[in-house]
């Protein structure tokens, strides 16, 4: 199979399956573009999604514009990219030409209530595993733990203050960090 | 002119909608009510939908806003307006990556931003599982249904991976919770 058709499929795929935006898209692209495909690292996988996260757009065409890209060039981009909006687009615009009472249909309700579940243990099982690949210094555990804990905060209380915000922050405290200590890289191979 | 105005409209949330479709929801809101394309009750629904069904939230709403506007048409130029500048943005950095990520700086900025988002992650999925399984979070009512199917779920994804060799794939726990959610409420 050409790789280009195979970057539209697996594509496709993600994004016919993905609901509940970007995070929980994180596992399904770890699963088909790094363990099963191996177009990607694991490291790259996080690459991306730093990037996603600090670019504007939806993180899932941050995601297929890189892959695709890595693969192929333009056109691995493009077909990726497309592949990854295709199903949707098809399955909104059915639903706006045909359906104008989409959420009271009783079985796509329940459907959903079914499937919220799995997203967050996707979420979950995401960060499960980039904690595992972690750095295990010091700076980042601290950094990670505490914006976990106040994300949770954010969430629970609803506080006008948002995650770009929290981001801003650790940026900001790890180039302190740079400016005062240095390079922590390069002092672990000088030991 | 409704195509211009889907398109400069979408091109804008677009550029602007940082941290997901969460994040954006605001400024999407405003967009798309300054147009006057929709009202906000219609708007508030078309999110819900769009919140529903597979694919990116963001880009979801574009095609739906767009085929209510003006067809397939408004359809397909909402939907490429509302993914042209992370497409665009991403390749510019993909050709200058290597340099760019290379530089110190830029590698201390990431050194925060990645354990930050790993954070931002961690809690975002902590945070909807326990707003599942806790019908209201101030006073723990548990909601028991969500909770066993939490726990059921949780324990096919992740026990599968001590059987199999890779475990069962995401898309076969979505389509499972799916099935279940029909069965366990539906019946």
């Amino acid at each position: 199979m050409g790789i280009l058709l195979d970057l539209f499929l697996t594509f496709a795929k993600v994004g016919l399956f993905t609901f509940g935006g970007g995070y929980a898209m994180i596992a399904l692209i770890e699963n088909a573009c790094v363990e099963r495909k191996a177009w990607i690292t694991h490291d790259e996988m996080m690459d991306v999604t730093v990037i996603a996260e600090s670019t504007p757009g939806p993180i899932a065409i941050n995601c297929a514009t890189y892959v695709g890209y890595k693969q192929k060039g333009f056109a691995g981009a493009l077909v990726a990219t497309l592949g990854m909006v295709l199903p949707s687009f098809l399955v909104i615009f059915l639903i706006s030409m045909f359906l104008d009472n989409f959420l009271d249909i009783r079985w796509v309700a329940h459907a959903f209530q079914g499937i919220r579940i799995a997203v967050g243990i996707l979420i979950l099982d995401a960060a499960i595993r980039m904690i595992r690949k972690m750095h295990k210094r010091l700076v980042p555990r601290i950094i990670m733990v505490c914006s976990a804990v106040a994300m949770f905060l954010i969430d629970i209380f609803a506080l006008r203050f948002s995650s770009i915000a929290l981001m801003l922050v650790a940026a900001a405290v790890s180039l302190c960090i740079f400016m005062i200590k240095g390079n922590p890289a390069r002092e672990g191979k000088a030991k | 002119m409704i195509y211009l105005e889907l398109l400069f409209g979408f091109l804008k949330v677009g550029f602007f909608a940082f941290g997901g479709a969460y994040g954006a929801i605001p400024l999407i809101r405003d967009v798309v009510l300054s147009y006057g394309w929709i009202g906000d009750e219609m708007l508030t629904y078309m999110i819900a939908v769009s919140e529903s069904t597979p694919g990116p939230i963001m880009v979801n709403l574009a095609t739906y806003v767009g085929s209510s506007q003006a067809g397939l048409p408004g359809a397909l130029i909402a939907t490429a307006a509302v993914v042209l500048p992370s497409f665009i943005i991403i390749l510019v950095i993909m050709v200058l990556l290597k340099r760019i990520l290379k530089n110190p700086w830029v590698q201390a900025v990431l050194r925060g931003l990645k354990p930050c988002i790993i954070g931002i992650i961690l809690a975002t999925g902590v945070y909807m599982i326990l707003n599942h399984c806790f019908l209201n979070l101030n006073d723990f009512s548990v909601d028991i249904t969500a909770t066993l199917m939490t726990a059921g779920l949780s324990l096919v994804y992740f026990g599968s991976r001590k059987v199999l060799k890779n475990g069962i794939s995401p898309i076969a726990l979505i389509g499972l919770s799916a099935v279940a959610g029909i069965a366990v409420y539906g019946l």
